[in-house]
């Protein structure tokens, strides 16, 4: 079968396995709906649409569960994709959206915020609506700042060797969560608040943070898309890729920018959760193949239905389980099972 | 006309100098490889060549623009290039990895036309790696890899194909057919640049051959006027010699242990074939000074001893000797210490028995197994085999020297 068909059918039915999931993960909670209803309530909050829908149902579909999901859908989406591009830009493994540093510069950020909220800046609004608050405002531009430094540190005479960059993010990493320990003895009671940001959390969801991650994706993946071939490329090594025609160091630059961009959107949203962005690209990998051009796309919607799902396990506790938790949980013993059966050896 | 031209290229490596002002020009139509010594920058003239390295100094020309000039895309539809490492991490299968070279005509959103999957196929077909096209290309051998990156140089289409040890992971028979393929590829119009370890193969395959040495070419030109002697063992800092290959009649190098001190002693050799050649090579390794002859200008041993500059009295085949040739052999014969028979060799009796029978003989065994030849006329004859040679024709001369021997060895 041909690249395009089969990278359409594959996102066909993840597109289709994902809208399952967010109707019928939006059935859970503390009063159970049958998804008949929430599937009208959904559709009738669509513009252009109109179903008949009970008052209860709608509160709770659309104004309580549904941000919710529909952030852990956007935020998994953009990890599972940024994910997907730095294992292949680092044609490493065990490379992740957080690898240069992303996720520890907006846990910067954020917890500055938490513990001197004099730090915040003004939130940000456009035409009324608010679309980031002060501190995923902070938390994203620590982020791009983080990042950004580190690609420096690791650039040389226009050169930006992949390796270099590997441990100037992790030196970099370090050096940042020294500083999010000061400042977290410093937090005094906003402490538990700064760890809760850390651990990853979808909680407290409203359309704006799904309006904010979903800009961020709608802008950058694309990009991402467009440059699948050139990633497959880069797999073969810098020099090859220069000698089939890929321009290295600025495809690099650009991968790069937009897969910190995408990732940094969804951090400032929902903290650092962990091992989506390791784990999902690899399961895709071994099912649809290294083809970034299929690869890519089909991480992206696995991760999304996977960050719903695992939301969904960590919402139907009572005391309401930070996400990161639950995916990490899950995902590395999983990761475990998948190396001791040598299936993730190599990329 | 000039399709590659290096001018005064200098590369510095991490404050080494790799490649100090290399001019050379590539003709269209031409298969040229690059040899040399390890280290003596075939792989980074191959790299500057193809764009990826930026020399320090000078420039490099491809089809007429500054290599440097060009954009990668531009370079990749003028340049293929066949690295060394060929290893890669990752599961494309071998047709992806083939398609990869299309890379350079593809837009970002187009899909593979029909022309892309044919020319795929295409090269595919003619490296031979169709066979194996759906596996991945971390399962195939380092042989078929090697031939999937090369169907990928041909996917891309260019007018230049630059290989960096092709052979290097190759068995024998794949390495020739590797070599053969290019050359093919050479008469269908391609220009192809190749370093290439075996000198033997790069004088078979090439139309000319560059010498690099310590970071500049020493020689260049046909591979009979590159592959000389002296300028091999110079550029290689060893000791070579030259010959001719039997059956494909390319100049074929063979290395050889440096030479022992030189020997006083002159020994004279009478014999044709493998084992008077080899009887040679052993007679130079040890510091002597051989001569050889009466022997056909076509013998093996005719060309080893041309190969070692050995001095040679030429007969014709299938002729009796004539007086010239018989006086040659005397003067010869009377200035050596020894005379050594080696080899089997039709004819030879009349040229026994014009030796004295007082002189020093010594027979390399097989010789005295092979034929009915009287040796039995001289007085001090020793046998040996060839791994005692020089021991032998030592004792010889030694007991030339005091006129006596008491250990000889009577022949049947």
């Amino acid at each position: 079968m041909r690249t395009g068909t089969r990278a359409t059918a594959w996102s066909a039915a993840l597109t289709g396995a994902l809208v399952a999931a967010v109707v019928g993960c939006t059935t859970v909670g503390a009063v159970s709906l049958d998804s008949v209803a929430v599937a009208k309530a959904i559709l009738d909050a669509l513009p252009m649409l109109s179903f008949q829908v009970e008052a209860t149902t709608r509160t709770i579909v659309v104004d309580l569960r549904l941000p919710r999901i529909l952030l852990a859908a956007v935020v998994g989406f953009a990890l599972g994709a940024a994910g997907t591009v730095m294992q292949g830009f680092f044609r490493n493994p065990m490379a992740d959206p957080s690898i240069i540093g992303v996720s520890t510069g907006a846990a910067v950020g954020a917890v500055a915020v938490i513990a001197v909220p004099a730090l915040a800046p003004p939130s940000l609004a456009v035409a009324g609506f608010t679309v980031a608050s002060g501190l995923q405002l902070a938390a994203f531009t620590t982020a791009l700042i983080t990042a950004f430094g580190v690609y420096l540190i690791a650039t040389e005479g226009g050169r930006t060797p992949v390796a270099t960059l590997l441990l100037a993010g992790v030196a970099v990493q370090t050096f940042l969560g020294a500083v999010i320990s000061y400042l977290m003895l410093h937090a005094g009671r906003s402490l538990e608040r700064a760890v809760y940001w850390m651990m990853g959390h979808l909680h407290a969801s409203s359309y704006d943070q799904v309006a904010f991650a979903g800009l961020s994706i709608a802008v950058g993946f694309p990009v991402l898309l467009a440059f699948a071939s050139d990633l497959n490329v880069l797999l073969l090594g810098e020099e090859d890729a220069h000698h089939l025609g890929v321009p290295v160091e600025r495809t690099k630059a650009i991968l790069l920018a937009v897969s910190t961009l995408v990732t940094a959107a969804a951090v400032a949203v929902s903290g650092v959760i962990g091992f989506v962005g390791l784990i999902v690209p690899h399961v895709m990998r071994l099912i649809v193949g290294p083809d970034h051009r299929i690869l890519l796309p089909t991480s992206a919607l696995a991760g999304a239905v996977f960050l719903v799902l695992t939301d969904t396990v960590a919402r139907a506790r009572v005391e309401q389980m930070p996400v990161g938790i639950v995916t990490a949980a899950l995902g590395a013993p999983f990761f475990l099972f998948l190396l001791r059966r040598r299936e993730v050896t190599e990329l | 006309m000039t399709l590659i031209d290096v001018d005064d290229v200098s590369v510095s490596l991490a404050g080494t100098t790799v490649l100090d002002e290399v001019s050379t020009a590539v003709r269209e139509g031409q298969f040229v490889g690059l040899i040399g010594p390890n280290g003596a920058g075939k792989t980074t003239l191959l790299r500057t060549m193809s764009g990826v390295l930026d020399p320090d100094a000078g420039r490099v020309g491809i089809d007429g623009d500054d290599v440097a000039d060009l954009s990668s895309r531009e370079s990749s539809r003028r340049v293929a290039v066949v690295p060394q490492d060929t290893t890669v991490s990752f599961d494309f299968s071998v047709e992806q990895v083939v398609e990869m070279g299309r890379h350079p005509y593809r837009s970002r959103f187009g899909g593979g036309s029909g022309d892309d999957r044919r020319i795929v196929r295409d090269a595919m077909q003619r490296v031979d790696v169709a066979r194996f096209a759906d596996r991945s290309i971390g399962s195939v051998s380092g042989g078929e890899r090697q031939r999937a990156i090369l169907a990928r140089a041909l996917a891309q289409d260019t007018p230049v194909l630059l290989l960096d040890e092709p052979t290097a992971s190759l068995d024998v028979t794949r390495q020739v057919e590797t070599l053969a393929l290019v050359r093919e590829l050479v008469e269908d119009g391609k220009t192809a640049v190749a370093a290439i370890h075996d000198l033997d193969l790069a004088a078979r395959f090439c139309d000319e051959l560059a010498l690099l040495s310590g970071g500049e070419i020493v020689a260049s030109g046909p591979p009979e006027r590159v592959l000389d002697g002296d300028t091999v063992s110079d550029a290689f800092d060893g000791r070579a010699v030259v010959g001719r290959d039997a059956i494909t009649g390319a100049p074929t190098v063979r290395a050889l242990p440096e030479r022992a001190a030189s020997r006083d002693g002159r020994v004279h050799v009478i014999g044709t074939g493998h084992e008077a050649a080899a009887t040679l090579a052993r007679l130079v390794e040890a510091g002597f000074e051989p001569t050889i002859g009466p022997i056909p200008e076509t013998d093996v041993a005719a060309e080893a001893a041309r190969a070692l500059g050995v001095e040679t009295v030429v007969a014709r085949p299938f002729e009796s000797l004539d007086a010239g040739t018989l006086a040659e052999l005397d003067r010869h014969v009377e200035a050596a210490d020894t005379t050594v028979f080696a080899g089997a060799g039709a004819g030879f009796e009349a040229v026994i028995e014009r030796l004295d029978a007082d002189r020093p003989v010594v027979a390399v065994e097989d010789a005295v197994a092979d034929g009915p030849r009287p040796l039995g006329r001289f007085e001090r004859v020793r046998t040996t085999t060839l791994d005692n040679l020089t021991d032998a024709v030592a004792g010889a001369m030694v007991s030339r020297s005091k006129g006596a021997d008491s250990t000889l060895t009577p022949v049947e």
